[in-house]
């Protein structure tokens, strides 16, 4: 029964167009939903630089609380990203849904504490983590990914074996307590931003918000990272080998490409982000254990809603459920949770193949 | 793989004996396919009360055969249907939370304390509603997806159940769940719910082979291995989908009352993220293939699960490893014998039965 996925064709070759030609498109194809979009984002940005009036702080609360919640969800939609697009390529080129993704962040949080805790650099814990998580990746896409190669649904619940022993591994090295990686002083604090939350009452000054520097310098190196992938995907040799694969593996290795080091990379690549994004969500929340299952969940919400295999997908995704959980915890806090799956519920019954999927 | 051989023989067998003994009735027939070990089973575990302890009973089997009805659906759905859906924990806690609400519980706020022939036929319908809808929206996609969207839906009635206080008394669910006591029997007293437990897990063991043989099955089964075929066959491929999981649900929302049942009680641990995982690991520990496959999963799983903190110790290691046992144990099965215990039986068969000369074995994947 196994066997049969292997027979399974998937109609789409997903992934990674060059998205202006795809964006006049659609406005093209569909002007009435467009004209709807660009009104909404021209509400939104004038909600962030506007100073409220009185009706609109009577209607959903006071602008601080929303400036907070939006760059919340963006710094949130942020890790996400990091977690999901690794998750999101390495599905897109070896069709292995790697349900322990969730395990790599979390030993990435745990050696990136470690790393920080000795040696006292947080920068260091950066690329450390990067090495031993895709080192661990490469391991595991050598002596067991490739073993069964093909065999979708066998591949898939060996990663979830895997993450079965990972997390009480984890919890047997770590135990149960929360660990929290401390950025550097310099990072220390808030910052002031350029945004305006309102008007002091007594002197007519203006008020700033605030905000943590860490969460900014993350959303920074997050945008980096989305964009240097974007280049190195649709700019160069090795990026248009991972192209290739992902549209057609079989005619790509009859070309005599070199796959299996193509997977290689991409997995320990993968891998290596999701650790990274661990020492990430561990400077911003908390390492424990649990989380590794809620950033699998995540980054599943975040592909499916935005499209297995697109990287740009999953920025999209990741950025709607980051914004879904704050706002949500913030207006309606019972249903947070629920919140963000109705999101994933609604992207599947009208758009199947996910927002930046291609059918 | 076409339509499982073992339909065919078994289609196959029925014909030559109909032809060879006219005058046998359909029912003979039927009881003479039952293999001789099956007989054996059925004696064994009808007389097993009175022998096993009442622990052994209640907690072994009767957890045994809960589990193995909720695996037993998801093998349905996974072997006949080709969709391996992890929905199917989240279902039976829906028939078990509507059980606590619409009948009595210790929290008597929230039920409504039915009697229980209107309470237990509306578990089961809404348990059935719910599975068809996650089906309805899982079969939008194939393959692997169906995995992960199930996954997601399952965590996502996990994490609503826990928040919610109206309706599903959030993190601390409801305590005090009991059987009601028909014809003055205590079902949850050992031995009847020993037997209640076994009669249901029967029941839909004889349904779920029953129906893979028929028309809906097979052409299920056809679906699974090719649905454009049967698209251009006229089969209604998308409804036929859905019909799986709408009867995996009926199943799964036993499976969960009887659950509800045997704890007194239903929270969101119940139908956790490793709860409902943990019976995908069930069915394919025992093989998805046949519909034993699940109770073999399960009795294992249960035995290693109960015993765990004892074998771990007596290796000399702490008992809070339970987890790691069961993963290792899960990752060896998928390793060498995608089709868990019962593949692996069934190769050992074939290759004693091996011809030398053509070096032929039917086993394996």
């Amino acid at each position: 029964m196994l066997g049969d996925f292997r027979s399974h064709k998937y109609t789409g070759n997903f992934l990674l167009r060059i998205e202006g030609v795809s964006m006049r498109l659609f406005i093209e194809r569909n002007p009435v939903w467009s004209f709807i979009i660009f009104c909404l984002i021209a509400f939104l940005v004038w909600m962030i630089f506007a100073i409220w009036p009185e009706w609109l702080i009577d209607a959903i609360g006071r602008k601080k609380i929303f400036l907070n919640a939006l760059f919340n969800g963006v710094t949130l939609g942020a890790l996400y990203f990091l977690v999901a697009s690794g998750f999101t390529l390495i599905f897109g080129l070896m069709r292995n849904v790697n349900l322990a993704h969730g395990s790599l962040y979390l030993l990435g949080g745990y050696i990136g504490f470690q790393v920080a805790e000795w040696s006292g650099y947080w920068l260091l814990a950066f690329p450390v983590t990067f090495v031993v998580v895709g080192a661990l990746g490469i391991l595991l896409q050598v002596f067991v990914f490739r073993k069964m190669e093909g065999e979708d649904l066998r591949q898939t619940l060996v990663t979830i074996g895997i993450s079965i022993v990972m997390a009480d591994l984890m919890l047997w090295g770590w135990g149960g307590d929360f660990y929290n990686i401390n950025p550097p002083s310099w990072l220390n604090g808030p910052m002031d931003t350029f945004f305006v939350t309102g008007v002091k009452r007594s002197t007519g000054d203006l008020i700033y918000m605030k905000y943590p520097i860490v969460r900014l310098v993350i959303l920074a190196a997050a945008i980096v990272i989305g964009v240097a992938m974007w280049l190195i995907l649709n700019r160069t040799q090795i990026g248009m080998l991972i192209r290739a694969g992902v549209d057609d593996r079989d005619m790509l290795s009859a070309t005599g490409a070199r796959i299996q080091l193509v997977f290689i990379g991409v997995f320990a690549f993968g891998a290596g982000l999701a650790g990274v994004a661990g020492v990430v969500g561990g400077t911003f929340q908390t390492v424990a254990p649990g989380e590794d299952i809620r950033f699998l969940l995540a980054s599943l919400v975040v592909v499916i809603v935005g499209g297995m295999g697109s990287i740009s997908g999953a920025a999209l995704g990741a950025l709607l459920v980051g914004l879904a959980e704050q706002f949500g915890s913030v207006y309606f806090p019972t249903y947070a949770v629920v919140l963000t799956f109705l999101i994933m519920v609604v992207v599947l019954a009208f758009r199947p193949q996910g927002i930046m999927g291609r059918a | 793989m076409s339509i499982t051989e073992q339909n065919l023989n078994s289609a196959g067998m029925s014909g030559e004996q109909a032809e060879n003994k006219p005058e046998e009735g359909y029912f003979t027939r039927l009881l003479s396919q039952v293999p001789a070990g099956y007989w054996v089973l059925a004696v064994v575990l009808l007389l097993m009360p009175s022998v096993a302890s009442n622990f052994v009973l209640f907690q072994i089997f009767g957890w045994t055969f809960i589990l193995g009805m909720i695996a037993l659906s998801l093998m349905f759905l996974a072997g006949y249907g080709g969709m391996v859906s992890i929905v199917q924990m989240t279902v039976a806690g829906i028939a078990g939370y509507m059980v606590a609400i619409i009948g009595p519980s210790a929290i008597t706020d929230i039920s409504l304390g039915w009697p229980w022939w209107i309470n237990i036929p509306l578990a089961l319908v809404i348990a059935t509603v719910f599975g068809s809808l996650t089906g309805a929206l899982a079969v939008r996609t194939e393959g692997i997806y169906t995995i992960m969207i199930t996954l997601a839906i399952a965590s996502a009635f996990f994490y609503f159940a826990r928040q919610n206080y109206v309706m599903f008394n959030g993190f601390q669910g409801f305590n005090g769940v009991l059987p009601p006591e028909l014809f003055g029997v205590n079902w949850r007293g050992p031995k009847a719910f020993y037997y209640l437990t076994l009669f249901w897990a029967t029941v839909s063991f004889l349904v779920v082979q029953y129906v893979s043989r028929a028309p809906f099955g097979l052409a299920l089964q056809g679906v699974r291995d090719n649905a454009r075929r049967m698209e251009a066959l006229g089969f209604n491929v998308t409804a036929h989908r859905i019909a799986a999981y709408a009867f995996a649900a009926l199943i799964a929302g036993v499976g969960g009352i009887l659950l509800t049942w045997q704890s007194a009680q239903i929270s969101p641990g119940t139908i956790g993220v490793g709860p409902v995982i943990d019976v995908l690991v069930i069915a394919v520990i025992g093989g998805m293939k046949r519909p034993i496959g699940p109770f073999i999963g399960a009795f294992i799983y249960v035995v290693l699960k109960t015993f765990a903190i004892d074998i771990l110790v007596s290796l000399g290691m702490s008992g809070d490893r339970f987890q790691l046992l069961i993963g290792l144990g899960f990752l060896l099965i998928v390793f060498f014998s995608p089709d868990g215990i019962l593949g692996l039986w069934e190769r050992l068969r074939s290759s004693k039965n091996r011809d030398p000369l053509l070096d032929k074995d039917g086993g394996g994947l």
